[in-house]
């Protein structure tokens, strides 16, 4: 560490520069249409990054992050509000927007799992149907208020998840990641087979509505009109803030040290008092909690949930965002979510093989770059603090 | 005087191989114990049986008058009993103040609300622990205190051993484990680090100490008594001078059956 560094803070403009650049270019990426555009504008953001990196003007970024945090935070929250204002009508990239964000909010809740206490799940796609489904049911046969449905969903998924603790806490490792695998499976089966659930074609799910604020509707305000998707995104955007904080304060607390403890070494943890089962337990309760959230909300965007939604396949693209963003760093897991769900939505051509684009990515990561393209810094307590 | 830890008949197996044997062994407070033995002999083993890391097949060990021998790794540390391990186990990609911090985990609070919610009552029990890792490090290394939030995984083998002690000095133990706290370090490093201890002790009046040692000149200096194991069983106890003299623990070094 630099003396400077330990007393004066980091300067807020290479962060704000980032995002502003981050924000043009995500607007580019997601107005353009054309394939030869996009495939170039990916070319371009690719080389940039890269260019950026070899200048090391990437250094000042993350340093900027990792001390005004709080201010930068304000400043993304920001910039996704302009990009959703930009595209305030169009359907589709709002849509795909508010995907981002609550797969960024499930992934937040596998990171407190996985990359906090090291507790795999391979069934996080199967929490987040358990959190949409929790929307389809509860919207069609009761009138609970629908902010309350997305907190029964987080329960449900927490509780339904319970039902695996058992497993997972005896066994270690590859065993228990295995015995979310085979829980991912049952469920789907259980779902199908279902008939109150609607079977293999699923069921509709009632669109959102708050205090009579009806999504179902495009909004207007004065002359302007806001696409339907737009009320999602406030909501999805709320949610996500929320996710990030506690998943902040969680990693900045000792809960995030035991938890890291643990995971590193379990032996050595209880030789310090550590109550193992206790800290793995609360982990996967939180991060199953945001899963079902994420996925309660999901299910009233999407207004339709069905079995096949929510398979292995979908936990895998999971699990592989939290390996592509950089385990245990929340910034990560937005960039990463980003990349692959933007990506292949806006590549047509390669749609069909969007699960080898994540392959290639994965192994890429991981052979060129293994802790993520954003590795996770030490533990800072409080951003910018100085002893 | 009456023993702080205390082992009567204490037996450990390992298939065929009995590394703990009918041990009895007294651990007077205040004092420093050296647990000498050639390699094999159970020393690690009785530091891993204390501290809960193995049952014990037979025998008792009560620690401050309680009786400890089915307690688990987390009930020993919460008891008094803190250690150091052979093979340095330190969490290499956290900071030298997170691995210190693992260590006074009894003294932390533990609570979800507290520690989520709570952020500025949160943040003066971390500036108070900040400041508490910080005099601890110091009286090891100065040097060593201004870089508390880096990572331990650039430090040399002496400063990691220096922060694993730290690690389990923090929470005040009445009972101090420590596994060859010189593996691996030089000659001029050993010397560094056993005034290190001694000096910590000065502060820690009451701090009681069992140290496994190879460096007989090491062990010589600092303690005040000796217990030598010889496959599993103790051989000879008493002050290092009486105990280098005695003809079994010569045979027991030399490998003369
Ligand atoms: N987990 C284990 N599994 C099987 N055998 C073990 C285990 N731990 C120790 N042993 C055996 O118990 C005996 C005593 O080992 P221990 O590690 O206690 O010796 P030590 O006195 O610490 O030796 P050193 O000076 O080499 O550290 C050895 O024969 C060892 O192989
Ligand atoms: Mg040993």
């Amino acid at each position: 560490m630099a003396q400077a560094g330990q007393t004066s803070r980091a300067s807020l403009l290479p962060g704000i520069a980032a995002l502003v650049l981050a924000t043009g270019y995500l607007i580019a990426l997601l107005a353009v249409e054309k394939q030869p555009l996009i495939i170039g504008l990916l070319a371009f953001g690719i080389a940039a990054v890269l260019a950026a990196n070899w200048f090391g003007w990437l250094d000042p970024v993350s340093r900027s992050f990792a001390d005004r945090e709080d201010r930068l935070g304000c400043f993304a929250i920001l910039a996704a509000f302009v990009v959703a204002v930009f595209f305030r009508e169009d359907h589709f990239v709002l849509l795909l927007f508010v995907t981002v964000l609550l797969y960024v909010v499930a992934t937040l809740g596998l990171n407190i799992q996985f990359g906090y206490a090291g507790v795999l799940n391979f069934a996080g796609a199967s929490f987040f149907g358990i959190g949409a489904y929790t929307s389809a049911v509860l919207n069609t046969y009761t009138a609970i208020p629908h902010l309350l449905v997305l907190l029964i969903g987080g329960l449900l998924a927490a509780l339904i998840g319970s039902l695996l603790l058992l497993p997972v806490l005896r066994t270690r490792g590859h065993y228990a990641a295995l015995v979310t695998i085979a829980f991912a499976l049952l469920l789907k089966t259980f779902l199908e087979v279902n008939d109150v659930l609607g079977g293999p074609q699923g069921m509709q799910v009632k669109p959102m509505n708050l205090f009579g604020w009806s999504f179902n509707d495009n909004i207007h305000i004065g002359s302007v009109e806001l696409s339907f998707y737009f009320s999602y995104f406030v909501v999805s955007m709320v949610l996500l803030v929320g996710a990030f904080i506690l998943v902040r304060r969680l990693e900045r607390s000792w809960i995030g040290l035991n938890l890291d403890a643990l995971r590193l070494d379990e032996t050595a943890a209880s030789c310090f008092g550590l109550d193992i089962a206790r800290w793995k337990i609360t982990a996967f309760l939180i991060g199953n909690f945001l899963i079902g959230i994420a996925g309660a909300l999901f299910g009233m965007v999407g207004s339709f949930v069905a079995p096949n939604n929510y398979t292995f396949a979908d936990s895998l693209i999971l699990v592989s965002i939290l390996l592509l963003g950089g385990i245990g760093n929340p910034w990560g897991l937005v960039v990463a979510t980003f990349i692959v769900v933007v990506v292949p939505e806006k590549l047509q051509t390669i749609q069909e093989y969007r699960f080898l684009l994540y392959s290639v990515l994965v192994i890429a990561v991981l052979l060129f770059r293994p802790e993520g393209l954003l590795p996770r810094p030490v533990r800072s307590y409080f951003p910018g603090w100085r002893p | 005087m009456t023993a702080l830890l205390q082992a009567r008949g204490l037996t450990r197996k390992f298939g065929g191989v009995v590394a703990l044997d009918r041990l009895d062994l007294d651990v007077v407070a205040g004092e420093i114990l050296g647990l000498i033995g050639p390699n094999g002999s159970g020393k690690t083993t009785f530091f891993n049986v204390v501290t809960g890391i193995y049952g014990a097949h037979e025998g008792h060990i009560s620690f401050d008058g309680a009786d400890i021998t089915k307690a688990s790794s987390r009930a020993v540390y919460h008891a008094g009993i803190s250690r150091t391990f052979q093979r340095s186990r330190l969490s290499l990609p956290l900071s030298i103040f997170d691995n210190i911090m693992i260590g006074n985990h009894k003294r932390l609070n533990q609570g979800l609300w507290f520690n989520l919610m709570r952020r500025g009552d949160f943040k003066r029990e971390f500036e108070a622990n900040y400041r508490a890792a910080r005099a601890l490090v110091e009286v090891f290394e100065p040097q060593l205190a201004e870089r508390l939030f880096e990572p331990v995984a650039g430090l040399p083998m002496i400063d990691r051993r220096r922060i694993e002690i730290c690690r389990a000095l923090i929470s005040q133990p009445k009972l101090l484990l420590l596994d060859e706290p010189s593996a691996g370090m030089t000659h001029d490093e050993t010397k560094e680090l056993m005034d290190d201890i001694l000096q910590v002790r000065e502060f820690n009046k009451g701090l009681t100490i069992i140290i496994v040692e190879h460096e007989m000149g090491v062990i010589e200096r600092i303690t005040d008594r000796c217990a030598v194991l010889n496959f599993g069983r103790k051989i000879a106890e008493g002050p290092y001078r009486q105990v280098a003299a005695d003809r079994q623990v010569q045979e027991a070094y030399l490998g003369v059956a």
